[in-house]
């Protein structure tokens, strides 16, 4: 239902040649899949999702989303990201912030919009901060916040980049288990963008390994392990332990390049 | 409840009787250094006379017309020129010429081309007032997080929500810093020009005071003046506080 062919992306620097950010990359997603995308730092992932979320416009290739080309932001896709006290709106309480969303939907009165808010903001386990502003919470929950704006929109396919890469490791641990739960329960498609091997792993059905500058795909595997995850058990399981290990050899070659 | 600044009051308090006492010592200088008690006790009885009345009014309305001329003039360039690149660019060097010259300096043409009545005060006012709103506007503008404007993009906002929704309310904390600079600026521009030509308006009545001799009136008039600035000044971080509670929340707790 996601189609990248043929994607390649060049940034012209203020001097010199210009830098090929992304070489070659094709693949898909498939509907209601979890995708999870690694590469090391500096292979041109968050510029990828950039590109699929119609931000940015590749220099070659294409992006189509349910046989539409993507040429701009799409309907029925959102992107995240990482840093969720620059994309949180510190005038707006939490409640205003999941609201955002939903305010360019035509049809929707305030309270319904409102009572959306709400069961989306519950869903993160924000129940009780709504009248909170961003800058009263944590960094975790203030990532649940963006999460919830984002869901409420209801979108078909959620990119996500590397959203859990600035908290702490409990915390990190807590808003996996909560995206899968969400996730499982929602059936979005979500294309998951991390530089956190482990995480992609445990997270997704599928995990793209990207080369480093300029990059290409090197690897596509499946991740054949029971759902639901489970931190200790899924961890704990031997074909986590081997795509681990296969992936991060996989990286570990890429960076010994540069 | 707030807490009452006493070591402040009490600094004041020191100069006030610095001030009487120096007056009392040096009985030379009487012609033109009153005591502050007698400043005072005139303020007092020209405020209750209603000697100060069209003055203050006259001060207050030139002041209130240039201010928020300039606010609406400025803040609108500001805007116009953070979100217009091109703009920006070709108005640039303008600005940067403009900009450091003394605004006092703009009275003798305004004088030419609009009179010696209100017109030349407050477009005095408004130019002066507007450089440091319009500035901050377009710094606070361009500030604008590339993480918002992108969140603003992927939730497919139109151009005119995303200007309403998110521009306007990421800049404000800079227009409104922009506002605070150019309230004590209007007030000075008003009471410069009032100098220069000017039948009423505290700074008229200042330096009509000051030629005619008549000195606890000008110290008092120069009082008054700046008991408006300080009243300006609280009211507007009064507004500010309460509209702006977020900006404060959000920075305090950054720091």
């Amino acid at each position: 239902m996601l189609e990248v062919s043929g994607l390649k992306k060049e940034f012209q620097p203020l001097s010199g040649p210009p830098v090929t950010a992304i070489g070659d990359v094709s693949f898909r997603v498939e509907a209601r899949q979890f995708v999870s995308i690694v590469g090391p730092s500096g292979c041109g992932k968050s510029t990828l999702l950039q590109c699929v979320a119609g931000l940015m416009r590749p220099t070659a290739g294409t992006v189509v989303l349910d046989g539409r080309e993507v040429t701009g932001p799409p309907e029925g896709l959102i992107l995240l990201f990482q840093e969720y006290n620059k994309s949180l709106m510190a005038w707006r309480t939490v409640l205003g912030n999941v609201c955002f969303g939903l305010e360019n939907k035509a049809g929707l009165a305030r309270a319904d919009r409102e009572a959306e808010a709400r069961h989306y903001i519950g869903l993160v386990g924000l129940g009780g901060f709504e009248h909170q502003y961003p800058w009263e919470l944590s960094g975790g929950m203030q990532q649940r916040v963006a999460i919830a704006r984002a869901l409420a929109c209801k979108p078909q396919v959620l990119l996500m980049d590397e959203p859990f890469g600035a908290l702490d490791a409990l915390t990190r641990i807590e808003l996996e288990d909560t995206l899968l739960r969400l996730w499982e329960s929602l059936r979005s498609t979500i294309l998951f963008v991390t530089h956190d091997i482990e995480e992609a792993v445990y997270l997704s059905d599928r995990v793209y390994v990207l080369s480093r500058r300029p990059s290409r795909m090197i690897e596509d595997t499946a991740v054949d392990l029971p759902r639901p995850r489970n931190q200790l058990a899924s961890r704990e399981d031997t074909r986590f332990i081997k795509l681990r290990r296969h992936t991060f050899e996989l990286i570990s070659k890429e960076m010994a390049q540069i | 409840m707030r807490r009452i600044p006493w070591s402040g009051l009490a600094v004041l308090a020191a100069c006030l009787l610095a001030w009487e006492a120096w007056a009392y010592w040096r009985r030379d200088l009487a012609a033109y250094f009153p005591p502050a008690s007698e400043v005072l006790v005139t303020l007092g009885q020209m405020l209750g006379s209603g000697e100060l009345t069209g003055h203050v009014a006259a001060t207050m309305k030139r002041f209130a017309e240039g201010y928020f001329l300039a606010a609406v003039l400025a803040v609108g360039a500001g805007l116009c020129l953070g979100l217009w690149r091109w703009l920006y660019n070709a108005f640039e060097p303008l600005i940067e010429l403009l900009r450091p010259m003394p605004s006092p300096a703009t009275i003798p043409i305004a004088i030419l081309f609009l009179g010696i009545g209100d017109e030349m005060k407050v477009a005095v006012t408004i130019y002066a007032c507007s450089w440091p709103i319009l500035l901050n506007t377009l710094d606070g503008v361009r500030s604008v997080d590339r993480v918002l404007f992108a969140t603003a993009a992927t939730f497919r906002l139109s151009p005119w929500a995303r200007f309403w929704k998110v521009v306007l309310p990421a800049a404000s904390p800079q227009i409104v810093t922009g506002l605070r600079v150019s309230l004590a600026i209007a007030l000075i521009l008003v009471t410069t020009s009032e100098m220069v030509v000017s039948n009423d308006g505290l700074g008229y009545y200042v330096l009509e005071s000051q030629r005619t001799f008549q000195m606890p009136q000008m110290y008092a008039a120069v009082v008054a003046l700046g008991v408006i600035g300080y009243a300006l000044n609280r009211l507007f971080l009064m507004i500010d506080g309460w509209v702006m509670a977020w900006h404060k929340g959000a920075t305090r707790r950054e720091n």
